[in-house]
């Protein structure tokens, strides 16, 4: 046997399994999900019916879609820009200042991203039970009963529990990536700026975020794309959309035109405008926060 | 030399620190705390004030989880689909990752865009197609041998999760394979090494760390899903997550709180355990794959 051959014997044996898998799992699902759209399937009948673009139209005039729509939106502004400060506030806390114990706090805020999310759906649901719940007896300790609420069960406000528990969930992990590239700014930078009498704010707002902007700006992607991924996982554990459907999001909807439903065409015509809306939004987000980068 | 007046202003600021540290901790390890106290509470103890701590220990909790409500066979479940689907996902990632970083070839392009590809395919968008397939192809085993098996599987969960992951994986593998030096398996060319031996026993060995993380990150990954686990299995051999979902929602309607904070924690120990052994690597091993789920 040849060197060549049984060189390429060897990159085949190697490749070829994997490339399989992937596109038996995930490229033939992903091709089936925009083709399935352009397709009337399920629901009374169980043959599949070319439509061209008519689930598409449907959805247009669809109050629930729309609905869901908003209350993504809602969930991805809210969330992106909550866990950002709170990541970046704390992780510029526990890299610049010699805070006593800052490994352990490291360690205890980056638990929730282990966390399953139907153990985080349990643990909220003890937080806001609106009888004995922890967050409203807490309320309750400092004398604060007006605020009180029904934090799951009123249509106005269960969209910010949801938003909070994704907040809670989420901060450790981006903590942990902008401590990583803020550690890796030299000391020096700092020095310099306090010999000339610059105060920490300035420090911050003219050394730490211009120097880790490139790592914010692949976060603000994962924002996007976690938000409606990790929302809709906690939606269908937490609340199933209720109450009333007021915490309908994005896939929680296609999910259960989909799966719940047997609606499968229209289901995936969902599929397909989120795909396309969460591309489109990050493309715009990356493109809005370019800078030039800068070298140290 | 600081005044008096800056000292004052730095004291502040340190207490305003410590103070915002302080309610995030508190915020994370009281909620995740009385969900363990919860767990070995009595039922009657769940009306008065939550704050009170538990009388004694209603171990009884666990044997209702376990027996009742089958926690302890999708414990079974759930060992099983990630054992399995970690194995599968390491014997097949580690030799397209070391083939795809340090091997030139024809096509070696195109694949490296492929796993690039993967990693936008987030796993909520497939989960009905997927389904909607292995259906299909159940109908059609049974009409050829009168039974269908790839629902409710648990061998196939653990190969949709290994296959969901490869992406990921060969991408954080071959970055890592990249780093190395090229002298390895020049010198294990010329003692006469053939490429199986080289990998085997040169490339990989050096390539644990990277591993290591492989799993740990695969680990969470598999052990917490749930969205495909309820999707592919309907009808039986559920995982621990969907088991604790159907848990909730019947001990909830049922106000029997016990049993169902019992179930948290036997889903959310072995993580934790497993966090506090290898924390330290897995904060750093995230800034190097940098991929959220």
């Amino acid at each position: 046997m040849s060197k060549t051959k049984s060189r390429n014997i060897f990159i085949g044996v190697c490749v070829i399994p994997a490339l399989i898998l992937m596109v038996i799992f995930m490229f033939i699902p992903t091709f089936e999900v925009f083709r399935m759209s352009l397709y009337r399937w399920g629901g009374f009948s169980n043959t599949q019916q070319f439509v061209g673009l008519d689930n598409f139209r449907l959805l247009w005039n669809d109050m629930n879609f729309i609905r869901s729509f908003q209350n993504s939106i809602l969930l991805i502004v809210v969330v992106a820009i909550l866990t950002f400060i709170f990541a970046v506030f704390f992780a510029a806390i526990l890299t610049k200042e010699k805070v006593r114990g800052g490994n352990f706090f490291r360690v205890i805020f980056y638990i929730p991203n282990i966390l399953s999310i139907v153990v985080i759906a349990g643990i909220f649901s003890a937080i806001y039970d609106p009888s004995n719940g922890l967050l409203n007896s807490v309320l309750g300790m400092f004398q604060l009963d007006t605020f009180q609420q029904m934090w799951l069960g009123d249509q106005k406000i269960v969209i910010y529990s949801l938003a909070g528990a994704l907040v809670w969930q989420a901060i450790g992990y981006y903590m942990v990536m902008y401590m990583s590239s803020m550690a890796s700014i030299p000391a020096s930078f700092y020095e310099a700026a306090s010999l000339e009498g610059a105060s920490k704010l300035k420090q911050f707002t003219s050394i730490t975020l211009p120097l880790i902007w490139n790592n914010i700006r692949t976060t603000l992607t994962f924002y996007i794309i976690s938000t409606i991924n990790l929302s809709f996982l906690l939606v269908k554990a937490l609340t199933g959309g209720g109450p009333d459907g007021s915490t309908e999001v994005f896939l929680s909807y296609m999910y259960d035109q989909a799966y719940g439903n047997s609606t499968f065409g229209y289901g995936m015509a969902i599929g397909v405008v989120v795909f396309i809306f969460s591309f489109t939004l990050a493309a715009i987000v990356s493109h809005i926060t370019k800078r030039d980068v800068l070298e140290y | 030399m600081k005044d008096s007046k800056e000292r004052s202003t730095d004291a502040l600021y340190k207490l305003f620190i410590y103070v915002a540290l302080i309610t995030l901790a508190v915020s994370i390890v009281i909620p995740v705390a009385w969900v363990f106290l919860a767990a070995i509470k009595e039922n009657v103890e769940f009306y008065g004030s939550p704050w009170s701590l538990p009388h004694g220990f209603h171990f009884q909790n666990f044997i209702e989880a376990f027996q009742e409500a089958r926690m302890g066979e999708y414990l079974f479940n759930s060992i099983m689909v990630t054992v399995l689907a970690l194995f599968i996902l390491l014997v097949i990632a580690l030799p397209a990752a070391y083939v795809l970083s340090r091997f030139s070839f024809r096509g070696n392009k195109l694949l490296n865009m492929i796993v690039k590809a993967g990693l936008f395919i987030n796993v909520s968008y497939i989960t009905v197609p997927i389904f909607l397939m292995l259906l299909d192809l159940d109908m059609g085993l049974k009409s050829l041998i009168d039974n269908g098996f790839l629902l409710n599987n648990r061998a196939v969960l653990a190969l949709v999760y290994a296959a969901t992951a490869l992406p990921f994986t060969i991408y954080l593998l071959s970055s890592y394979f990249q780093t190395l030096p090229s002298d390895f398996e020049e010198a294990a060319s010329i003692d006469g090494a053939g490429y199986y031996r080289t990998m085997f026993s040169i490339m990989l060995p050096m390539a644990m760390p990277s591993i290591v993380i492989v799993i740990l990150f695969n680990f969470l990954l598999f052990w917490n899903e749930y969205i495909m686990a309820l999707t592919l299995m309907p009808g039986g051999n559920q995982t621990l997550p969907v088991g604790l979902l159907n848990l909730m929602a019947a001990e909830r309607s049922a106000v029997n709180y016990g049993p169902m904070y019992a179930g948290m924690v036997i889903v959310m120990l072995p993580t934790l355990i497993l966090y506090i052994i290898v924390q330290k690597r897995l904060t750093q091993g995230m800034t190097v794959g940098g991929v959220k789920g």
